[in-house]
Order: structure tokens, then sequence, then C-alpha cells
């Protein structure tokens, strides 16, 4: 029983990093870059959130919507003014530019509010526990991967359904070729990172509610995780990093259940490492053969 | 005569460096510089070694690894393993220091150097912070609250660290097997389709880095009498790498004079850390937007002082160019 009580943890856990997971490997497919600023749009999302609940006095949903909302705007923007200068540099250029990026968000926040943490109120949700067949589960950890489901179908059925989505997936797929069929590619991009970091601000309210406890620095390390659940899953490809932000989660539970808490954050990167080593492309990906 | 004439400006810089030793060492000694301008300066030289470390990995030979102070963490530690648990001499602690930084970077490098670009920056982040943890989770060193280390390091073993560091990088650069890092960065497959062993100069050029990088560890660990997990974080290895990518990436004095310029900067900006990273991550974005090349670009600064014949003639008898 122990062991399925981790295993709903780690669920729980894993649905959250599969939505900061979902922006990296968006954005990722449609430029190439890794968006190290991700972590901390989801570490804004997860402030407004905040503070839409405890100054606005809003619900939970209203907060949610807030949070996606602002953190569209953001991504846009940090897309436009940093990224899309670069777009033909150096992929090293872009990938410091993204370093500093996330490092300019984290301390203009501290910068504005200070270090210290806030803890979420825990009234937001109902908070009563379930007993199923010997394992309990929190109504909250129901709420949060129900809230994580609805908006990863949500994003399917925009990729895969309408018309922007089928844009991003021609600009992945061959910018240039794009261009020509006459797809507005910064326009695409840009609605990209929108989705993308306002998955990341709805993972920012939902982990402030899991954990209560948030801070300006709180986005790094849930940041590097999703990324590499991004790579496990195969990065560019959207199941992927779904089934990868899970697995992680679970694997995470199960490492914390084993005793061996304090190594926790470990896994992940000795996981990266790993897969990296021997299926680079990932569990879902395809070997690209290098051209010259 | 004519190796007198290729090597002069490689003589002369090495007795300026002893020069500046000298009068250094000398105000050390008649109580001129006080401990603030001391402990600046130790702190600079530090920093140095890790610039010029990590350009041989990134400027040189155009692996961009951003997990670097954890080959210092190594070095750290092991050095000050070796001195307050096993009560062993500073040299060895220093030597040891490096040996383990080389093991760790020979660890790491030898399987994740098969990577590229964007996936070998992430291997080297997750790698600097499995150290960081590891370390946090080792009861024998301390774990968070870290270890304690009495005060070894000295301007004369700091100075000799520096020097090391800077002769055996520069020469390093200009040997044949810098010109095949070089090559490395500039087209890996053509480098390979030449016949470089381009896994062995990476392997190489990552080993001589965290090297260097391990022994700038046993300094620091020596030098600031406690050392803690948190000390070594990805904003450590941020920091030193906006020293190679703000002085030029492929520019050794370029990485030098960034490291003394920012190190004196972040002196000065030590009680208000919030203003310092704004500036720092402003100065990175926009000398990225504008400057993509850094500074310095690939130029060095000798190549400022060249002889006029030199310039035009195209083949420069310094052989200070780091050009490809």
């Amino acid at each position: 029983m122990e062991l399925i009580q981790q295993l709903v943890n780690g669920i729980s856990l894993g649905s959250i990093y599969a939505l900061i997971a979902l922006g990296y490997t968006m954005v990722y497919g449609i430029v190439r870059l890794i968006n190290f600023a991700h972590g901390d749009v989801f570490m804004v999302g997860s402030f407004v959130g905040f503070y839409a609940v405890t100054m606005l006095g809003v619900g939970f949903f209203p907060a949610l919507l807030l949070a996606m909302a602002s953190c569209a705007v953001l991504g846009m923007i940090i897309e436009r003014i940093a990224y899309k200068p670069l777009r033909n540099a150096a992929r090293i250029a872009v990938l410091i530019t993204a370093i500093g990026v996330s490092l300019l968000i984290e301390y203009v926040t501290i910068y504005l509010r200070g270090a210290q943490p806030e803890a979420y109120p825990s009234t937001l949700l109902p908070d009563r526990n379930l007993e199923l067949f010997g394992v309990v589960i929190s109504s909250q950890s129901l709420f949060i991967l129900g809230t994580s489901l609805v908006l990863m179908v949500l994003l399917q059925f925009i990729v895969h359904r309408t018309k922007i989505g089928k844009a991003m997936r021609a600009v992945s797929h061959d910018a240039e070729a794009a261009r020509l069929m006459g797809i507005n590619v910064d326009n695409t991009i840009s609605a990209t990172f929108a989705i993308g970091s306002a998955l990341a601000g709805a993972a920012g309210v939902i982990f402030g509610i899991y954990y209560t406890k948030i801070e300006p620095l709180m986005g790094i390390l849930p940041g590097l995780k999703a990324f590499v659940a991004a790579v496990l899953g195969g990065i560019g490809i959207i199941p992927g990093a779904m089934v990868g932000g899970l697995l992680l989660g679970v694997i995470e539970s199960l490492v914390s259940g084993l005793g061996y808490s304090l190594w926790r954050d470990g896994v992940a990167f000795v996981i990266l490492i790993l897969i990296l080593i021997f299926r680079p492309a990932g569990l879902f990906g395809k070997n690209v053969r290098e051209k010259v | 005569m004519a190796t007198w004439k290729r090597t002069r400006g490689f003589w002369v810089s090495v007795i300026l460096a002893f020069a500046f030793f000298a009068v250094v060492e000398w105000l050390i000694a008649s109580g001129t510089l006080n401990v603030f301008y001391v402990n600046t300066l130790f702190f600079m030289a530090i920093n140095v070694m890790l610039a010029a470390s990590l350009h041989l990995i990134i400027g040189i030979t155009g692996q961009f690894s951003i997990g670097h102070a954890g080959f210092f963490a190594v070095g750290a530690y092991a050095s000050a393993v070796m001195t307050m648990k096993l009560q062993l001499p500073f040299a060895v602690g220093v030597l040891t220091a490096g040996i383990a930084a080389m093991l760790a970077g020979l660890i790491i490098g030898v399987p994740s150097l098969r990577l590229k670009g964007d996936y070998l920056a992430i291997a080297t982040l997750g790698f600097g912070e499995i150290v960081r943890i590891a370390l946090l989770n080792i009861d024998y060193v301390g774990g968070a609250s870290g270890m304690t280390v009495t005060h070894m390091t000295t301007w004369p073993w700091v100075f000799a660290c520096l020097f090391v560091t800077i002769l055996v990088i520069a020469n390093f650069t200009n040997s044949t097997h810098g010109r095949a890092c070089i090559s490395i960065r500039e087209d890996e497959i053509a480098a390979d389709a030449m016949g470089i062993n381009t896994t062995y100069y990476k392997v190489a050029a990552f080993a001589i880095g965290s090297f260097f990088a391990g022994i700038a560890g046993a300094l620091y660990a020596h030098h600031f009498y406690i050392i803690q997990p948190s000390n070594f974080g990805f904003l450590k290895s941020f920091d030193i790498l906006i020293f190679v990518v703000l002085g030029g990436l492929g520019s050794l004095s370029g990485a030098v004079v960034a490291a003394v310029l920012l190190t004196i900067v972040s002196t000065f900006l030590q009680n208000y850390p919030e203003t310092r990273m704004i500036i720092y991550s402003i100065v990175l974005i926009l000398v990225m937007l504008y400057r993509p090349t850094g500074l310095m670009g690939t130029k060095e600064l000798s190549s400022l002082f060249k002889w006029r014949k030199a310039a035009q003639g195209g083949m420069n008898h310094g052989g200070k160019n780091t050009v490809a």
C-alpha cells in the first residue's frame, strides 16, 4: 500500500513537472532554444496567483486564469525582446541570453518584493481525504491532477485541431518552407511562447497549492527538472513531455519513499545524464542522422 | 636570433609577471596593502584561474560547459580533506585538488562529450548540481554546514598557481594540440575529416580545464576559512561563465581582464547582491544582443601592441593570435 501511496504522490508531482515540461518542449520544438527563463515564468505565475488570491480575494479558477494570462504576456515579451533579435545567431549566444533573462527575472522579483518566502492560503481548494482501497488520496491532489489533465487535453486540441496549432506544427517542421507557404512565422513563435508560458503559470499556481511555500528562487529547480522531463520524453515531442514529467515525478517519489529523500534532487540529473548517453533522442524520439 | 624574436613577447611577459609578484610581495610584507585589498587580490587571482580554465573549454575547444563550479567544488573539498582530515601539507592538498577535479572532469567528460551544444550544457549543469547535492549528503565533509579550513593560502602560492595556469593554458593554445582544439571549435566535422581525434582533444581540454579549476578550489578553500556546498551552486558556475563570455569567447586575455574587472565591480556591490545580479544579467543580455563575440572577440590584448610589419604581413611571429 505504501508503494501505491507513493505512486499517487508521484503522479501529482509529475503532473506539475509535465505542465512545465510542455512549455520547454514546445519552445524547443519550434526555435531549438532551451528557454532557461521558463522556470522563472513558472515562479512569476505562482506569485501572480498568490497576490490574486490574497489581495483581490478571488477563488482558485480566476487566480489560475489570471496567472496564465499574465505569464502568456510575459512569455511573449521575453521572446520579442531577448530571443527574436538572435533568431539567426549562434546557439551559444541564445543560450547565454536565456540564462541572462532567467537571472534578470529572479533578481528583479527579489528587488521588488524581497527574498522572503510566502505561504499559499490553504483554504483555496477543499481539503478532504478520500480513502480508496486503503490508499489515502487528498482531494487536493485529485484537483491538481484534474486541472493538469484538462490543460493537457486543451493543448492537444489547440495543437492538432486549430489553425494556429497547424501553423505551429508547420514552423517546427521547417520554418523556411512555412514562411514560403504564407505562415507568419514570428506570430506563430510568439503564440508558442504564450501557450507554453501560460501552462507554466498554471503549474506555478498548482505548485503553490501543493507545496504551500513560494519564493523568488523557487523556479530554478523545478525548471531544471522539467527540462529533464522534456529530454526524457524526447524534446520537441508534446506527448513525450507529459509522459516524461509523470515518470520523473513517480521516480522522485519512489526515491524519497525508499528513504533517500535528501538525494531526491540529484536523481533527476542522474536520469538526465543516463538518458543523454544511452538514448539522446529521448523515449519517444527518433534518431536523426547528422548532415554536414 | 630568430628564436629570440619569436619568443620575445613571451619572456617580456614572464619578467613583467615576476616583477609584479615582487612588488606585491613587498607591499604585503611592508603592510602597505591592508587585509581588504589582499583579500580582493586573492579573490581576483582565483577568479582569473577559473576564467582561464573555463576559457580553455568554452573559448578554445568550443564545448559549452556550465557546471564549472562542480570542478571548483571537487577541488576545494579534496584539498580540505587532505589538509584538515589527513593533516597533510598544503602542497599535497593543492595537487590532490587538481587531480581529483581532473578525474571528475574525465568521468563526466568521457561520456558527455559525445553530446553537442545544448545537451552538453545541460549535462554539465546537471553534473554541477549532482556534485553540490552529493556534498550536501556526505557527513564526512560536514553536509550542509560545510567544513572549516585553516587559512594557508599565501601570496607566493596564489602567484605560483596563477602563473602556472596562465602559462600552461597560453602555451597549450599555441601548440599543435591547441590548434586541434581550435579546429574543433570552428567545425567539428571538418576537424574530424582532417584526421583530428576530436574526442581525445575534447576530453583533454576538459581534463586540463577542470584540473586548474580544482587548484583554484584548493586556494579558495584555504583562504575563506569555511566551505559550504551552497558556495558552489549554479550561480557560481554562472559567475565564471560571465567572465568568459564578457571577455570574448576565445580570448584568454579577454577572460582574464573580465575576471579582474568584474571582481572589482562585485567587491563594490557586495552589500547590494540583488543589484549586482541585475546588472550582471542585463550586461549579459546586452552583450549577447549587440556583440555576441564578447568584448574582445577572439583577439588577444597583445595583438593591440603588434609591430606594424607583423600585422600587415599576415605571418605573425609572436604566434599569439588564437584567431583560427
